[in-house]
């Protein structure tokens, strides 16, 4: 078995997605994860707050430096992730199908290091 | 190859265990003789010579033998049949989370068996970027875990797309080389036609795959006259239609007729049969134009795509005259204004027409967007027709003598 990371991305200028919109996509969100939970797959998911929300902090030269916001002003940033433990990548491809239908966003899929 | 890729779980350990059981075999086959099953013994040495090495690396080097993923080798597991394993790894090489150059790249090296310095050469990349590109594709296959396996009933359709798709795009690559010189890469055609024939064989149920085997063997006999004695292109129409391939045709329109009394047409087959309409003709007058476009028509409902509309226009106008064909391409210019071949097209209607000035400045559009020489070659010499016929026709009315008339003579 592998795990496999499903992340999905925002892009600026994406359009704000309406009240009912998020409600529908949280809705789906849920029952997509309830599924994965019954069949044993699920290792650890949730989306993220605002990047504005984030601080990055380096400890690579000696003196710790923190800077408030994310780690680069890109046009692409996470927004949220599952963590999942599938066979091989058929079955994580036909999963990041379900996940993004539910959360309506692209998703990306990585494998982990294994070992 | 197959087998052991299926075997060890890992494309790079089955191709150093193959290497290695050959170089056994050129020690002892000399002076043992052939084994019985030569097949059989390379992949039973090889297993054995690749589990050798994944034991000397685990004494070296633990955590990479956590990578090897591989079934216990101790038990004896029956091998089953190889083709099988040619049909999973085909699957594996053309697997849509591959990129399209990737696919190509894998299923030459491990289906068809050619050295990344000749997949280089018949792409014309630089051998470095053909190692890194099959490198990194199989780097994905285990990093990833693109499993070995035949797609279910269910997802065969659309698995099957992309494997056809890779075997055309190689057949494409050496029948119309993209760029540099013509006749460059004929054994890619010879190599898609053979992994045409492997994929019938393996999936005989399939009728899509018939299709694209009946396909490219019709193309192919047609390449003996494609090119005159100085290798300039020779179009279909003027083609001499002797120096066609005979023993092709058949064994093309053979399959054709088999897909048709099958009834379940797809773009593959539909493209065949239009192949096999022109290869019964003795000429391109006596073709059976209308049955061409009722073939474009069936083709349209498979795919949208707008060279598909391009070729219905080019039989509509052997089927009703080049007016309707004009009107017909003259709705296609926001999609194929950037290929050549719709400005050459048009140039020909409209030489047919009699418009010459409109003629020779569509031939002017259609030139600086090609880069293969030979096709370059060809549109420059129906370019220049057109305009003799134009200069011919101008000096007629200066003299008031008879007219001459540009199509017939054309």
């Amino acid at each position: 078995m592998t795990q496999y990371m499903l992340s999905v991305h925002h892009r600026a200028g994406d359009p704000e997605p309406g009240e009912d919109e998020m409600q529908a996509a949280f809705k789906a969100v849920d029952a997509f994860n309830a599924k994965l939970t019954e069949s044993g797959q699920w290792v650890f998911g949730g989306g993220l707050m605002p990047k504005e929300t984030a601080t990055v902090v380096d400890a690579t030269k000696g003196d710790t430096t923190m800077t408030d916001g994310p780690f680069i002003e890109g046009k692409e940033w996470l927004g949220g992730f599952w963590v999942v433990e599938l066979p091989d990548l058929d079955a994580a491809l036909a999963m990041a199908q379900e996940a993004s239908a539910a959360c309506n966003g692209s998703v990306e899929v990585r494998p982990f290091q294994e070992g | 190859m197959a087998t052991l890729v299926r075997f060890f779980g890992d494309v790079d350990l089955a191709e150093e265990a193959v290497q290695d059981a050959f170089v056994v075999a050129l020690e002892r086959w000399p002076s043992d003789g052939l084994p019985p099953s030569p097949v059989g013994w390379i992949i039973t040495t090889a297993r054995n010579r690749g589990i050798d090495r994944i034991r000397r690396e685990s004494i070296r080097d633990d955590r990479q033998t956590g990578a090897v993923r591989m079934r216990e080798p101790h038990e004896p597991e029956p091998l089953g049949p190889v083709t099988d394993d040619q049909l999973r790894l085909t699957f594996t090489c053309c697997h849509p989370a591959l990129a399209p150059t990737a696919q190509v790249a894998l299923t030459l090296r491990l289906i068809a068996g050619l050295q990344t310095p000749e997949i280089a050469r018949a792409f014309l990349v630089p051998e470095a970027t053909m190692a890194q590109r099959i490198v990194r594709a199989k780097n994905k296959i285990k990093g990833a875990k693109i499993p070995y396996r035949v797609p279910t009933a269910a997802e065969l359709p659309d698995r099957l797309r992309p494997v056809l798709a890779v075997i055309y795009l190689v057949f494409n690559e050496g029948y119309v080389a993209s760029s540099g010189g013509a006749l460059v890469r004929t054994d890619l055609c010879a190599e898609a036609i053979r992994l045409g024939r492997l994929l019938v064989e393996l999936m005989p149920d399939e009728v899509e795959v018939h299709g694209l085997l009946a396909l490219m063997l019709l193309a192919e006999s047609r390449r003996p006259a494609r090119a005159d004695a100085n290798g300039r292109l020779v179009r279909l129409p003027d083609q001499d239609r002797s120096l066609w391939d005979r023993s092709l045709i058949d064994e093309g329109q053979a399959i054709v007729r088999a897909l048709v009394r099958r009834n379940l047409p797809g773009l593959y087959q539909v493209q065949a049969a239009i192949a096999a309409v022109h290869s019964d003709a003795p000429s391109a007058a006596d073709t059976d134009w209308g049955q061409i476009v009722a073939l474009y028509d069936q083709l349209l409902m498979f795919t949208s795509s707008p060279v598909v509309s391009l070729n219905r226009a080019v039989a509509v106008a052997e089927r009703s005259g080049p007016g309707p064909a004009l009107e017909l391409l003259d709705g296609l210019v926001a999609d194929l204004d950037a290929y050549y071949l719709f400005h050459a097209a048009r140039a020909d209607l409209l030489v047919r027409l009699g418009r010459t000035d409109e003629a020779l400045s569509a031939y002017e559009r259609a030139l600086p967007l090609t880069s293969n020489e030979a096709e370059r070659e060809l549109l420059e010499g129906r370019r220049a027709e057109a305009e003799g016929s134009a200069a011919r026709r101008r000096r007629c009315r200066a003299d008031d003598g008879p007219r001459l008339d540009a199509e017939q003579e054309l």
